[in-house]
């Protein structure tokens, strides 16, 4: 059924069925240090407001693990002192957290419209040749995940790819392939970083 | 040209982030060890008088913002700096906390004691992390110095600046949304009223202000707010970030100030166009607002100007487009974004952004009719106004823009059946070119 009489409505082909639950996991435990880290981190906010730290508490659980398995999640869910349910609200939220495995580089190319001015769309479309993968995608080694993400804020540099935690920054469609070369022999040393964080870098 | 930079003066300079060098060559902290000397209702007036706007995108004078701040309530007060920096082609805040950080951190300070506040939290969104190393490592610093931490300068006035990472959501630089995220929900707006000045975070009355906004506090601390108006036009007082990105030749920040026109931030500041070619159209302040023509290019990028020529200054993210953009495609990549990052929240904007986008994408296949048109004007229209905070304006605002300006375009593209604009820079296979 449509809402719109002209209009198809996506949804109508979904059944719940389909619907992608949390990864059930190994049972999950903070490390001691994330534990510290976490019990530092919520000492920010008034105590009684510790669900402010859920989105820290999240990504120190998937720092610990990779992503999020529902185990995670409920630790999580401990930790704050709210319901897992409440937990995986936030987290089907936020792109920034994954609920499946991912490779050990996940490739985040920005296709919005200043990095797509200078050829975004060809750098995703040369990363996946050269992967064998499309957006979205592991590749079967569990090395690289190509994804690709809304703005990146760093339009003067385009066009931009977040690796993990890192940037790399006017990656031309002509690099691509060497570019994946280079994270497979030097790894996360070929990544420009953000210009501005040059002298940072070095030391 | 003849301005000098005062927000970005030394960003260029080695270990121009840390402390010691803000307080060689910015006169560091001694803004803010003014401001504890003064009453803190001088202090608004003084921002007020100043004519300092919001950064952020609205315009909005910060000062009114602030003297808007509930006094007379038990609840503690919050400052929230917006460093979600999300909007494409805004790149401002992100040189700023990135080379200047203690300026923001002595903006957060100020301000807190200004609407009296003991806690500022920087909001700083996910893919900034490296941004965030800095910021924490510079304000434990600042804390070591005295210049945060409790009593600071023996005026008995204690602060804390402390540091949350959102996650990847666009719609959390809205106020109320960036508020929501804080409390540790998904990031969706409220229903305004009640603002946040009287009921934001933890339902405490709190000030959101946009990182750049908070590191001029200082400076009109320093210099006075006479000082700072001048720096501009009337009602358009103090330096103001411009981010120049797309096809120009040398994309970046710069500083200027307001009476700076859209030509000279284009030819003179950044270049000129790429390749030489021939400019089509400018966004003058982020993908939100409506474009302006090459005959616009000597309207001055002031707050009011811009809005005089028809369209917005927003957060000051030109984004230059040259005669190879086809602006279906284009409305199509930013619908693209804003159906994404719609929170979902209400309906118009979360079912009508999809419907543009998948009529855009029809159009831009050649694949549509001649009554898409119609149909991609009349949603777009049910979006605008229609929905809780600016987003839905925002989704809409592209469309109903470029359709504007560049129908033929549109109707090209139905007649032909095919898209008559295919740059070299886009993708060859339609998986790449937004089909999913």
């Amino acid at each position: 059924m449509s809402f719109h009489p002209e209009m198809e409505y996506a949804p109508a082909k979904f059944h719940r069925s389909e619907r992608k639950l949390a990864v059930p996991g190994e049972p999950f435990e903070y490390t001691p240090e994330h534990q510290a880290k976490f019990d530092q981190n919520v000492t920010q906010y008034p105590p009684d407001q510790r669900k402010s730290a859920i989105l820290y508490a999240l990504y120190l659980a998937q720092k610990q693990q990779g992503y999020l398995t529902a185990a995670a999640m409920r630790h999580v869910a401990e930790q704050i002192r709210c319901t897992p349910a409440e937990v995986e609200d936030v987290v089907s939220y936020y792109t920034m957290f994954y609920t499946r495995p991912v490779g050990k580089y996940v490739l985040n190319v920005c296709r919005t419209l200043s990095c797509a001015l200078l050829g975004a769309e060809r750098v995703t479309e040369e990363l996946s040749a050269k992967l064998g993968i499309k957006p979205g995608e592991t590749d079967p080694t569990g090395t690289f995940t190509l994804m690709e993400v809304e703005c990146l804020g760093a339009c003067d540099r385009a066009p931009v790819v977040m690796v993990n935690d890192d940037w790399h920054e006017g990656l031309s469609p002509n690099q691509c392939a060497k570019f994946i070369d280079d994270i497979r022999a030097r790894g996360g040393a070929t990544f420009t970083g953000c210009h501005l964080d040059k002298e940072r870098r070095r030391t | 040209m003849a301005y000098e930079p005062v927000l970005t003066k030394h960003v260029g300079e080695p270990n121009a982030y840390t402390l010691d060098f803000y307080m060689k060559n910015q006169r560091g902290y001694e803004g803010l060890r003014r401001a504890l000397t003064m009453k803190p209702n001088d202090i608004i007036e003084q921002v007020k008088a100043s004519g300092l706007r919001g950064r952020g995108g609205a315009g909005f004078p910060t000062g009114m913002k602030w003297q808007f701040v509930l006094k007379d309530t038990p609840k503690p007060k919050y400052i929230c700096c917006n460093a979600d920096e999300s909007e494409p082609g805004t790149f401002k805040d992100h040189v700023l906390m990135e080379r200047n950080p203690h300026l923001l951190i002595e903006g957060c300070a100020i301000s807190c004691y200004a609407i009296g506040a003991k806690v500022a939290y920087i909001y700083i969104r996910g893919e900034f992390y490296h941004v965030q190393e800095i910021l924490e490592a510079e304000i434990e610093k600042a804390y070591k110095a005295g210049y945060l931490g409790k009593n600071i300068f023996g005026s008995g006035f204690d602060c804390d600046v402390f540091m949350h990472r959102g996650a990847g959501a666009y719609e959390a630089g809205e106020e109320t949304a960036l508020i929501e995220s804080l409390e540790g929900k998904r990031a969706q707006p409220r229903l305004k009223p009640p603002f946040p000045a009287v009921a934001g975070l933890y339902q405490c009355p709190t000030a959101v202000n946009n990182v750049e906004t908070l590191c001029n506090v200082p400076l009109i601390m320093l210099n006075g707010a006479e000082w700072f108006a001048k720096l501009g036009p009337e009602k358009n007082g103090g330096p103001k970030l411009y981010c120049v990105s797309g096809h120009v030749k040398k994309p970046g920040v710069y500083e200027a100030s307001m009476d700076t026109t859209l030509r000279e931030l284009i030819y003179d500041y950044a270049g000129g166009i790429r390749g030489d070619r021939s400019l089509k159209a400018i966004i003058p302040g982020g993908s939100s607002v409506p474009l302006l023509l090459p005959d616009q290019l000597d309207t001055p990028a002031s707050f009011d100007a811009v809005q005089k020529a028809g369209s917005l200054l927003g957060s000051a993210g030109l984004i230059v487009l040259d005669d190879s953009v086809c602006m279906v495609w284009l409305a199509m990549n930013l619908l693209h974004f804003y159906r994404h990052e719609s929170c979902g929240k209400c309906t118009p904007c979360r079912e009508g952004g999809d419907w543009l986008y998948k009529l855009l994408l029809r159009l831009e296949r050649g694949e549509g009719q001649a009554k898409d048109l119609d149909l991609l004007f009349g949603v777009a229209n049910n979006i605008i106004g229609k929905t809780l905070c600016a987003f839905g304006d925002a989704a809409a605002t592209p469309v109903l823009s470029t359709m504007k300006l560049f129908r033929a375009e549109y109707e090209a593209h139905v007649r032909e059946g095919r898209c008559t604009l295919p740059a070299d820079w886009r993708a060859r296979q339609p998986l790449f070119a937004g089909a999913h």
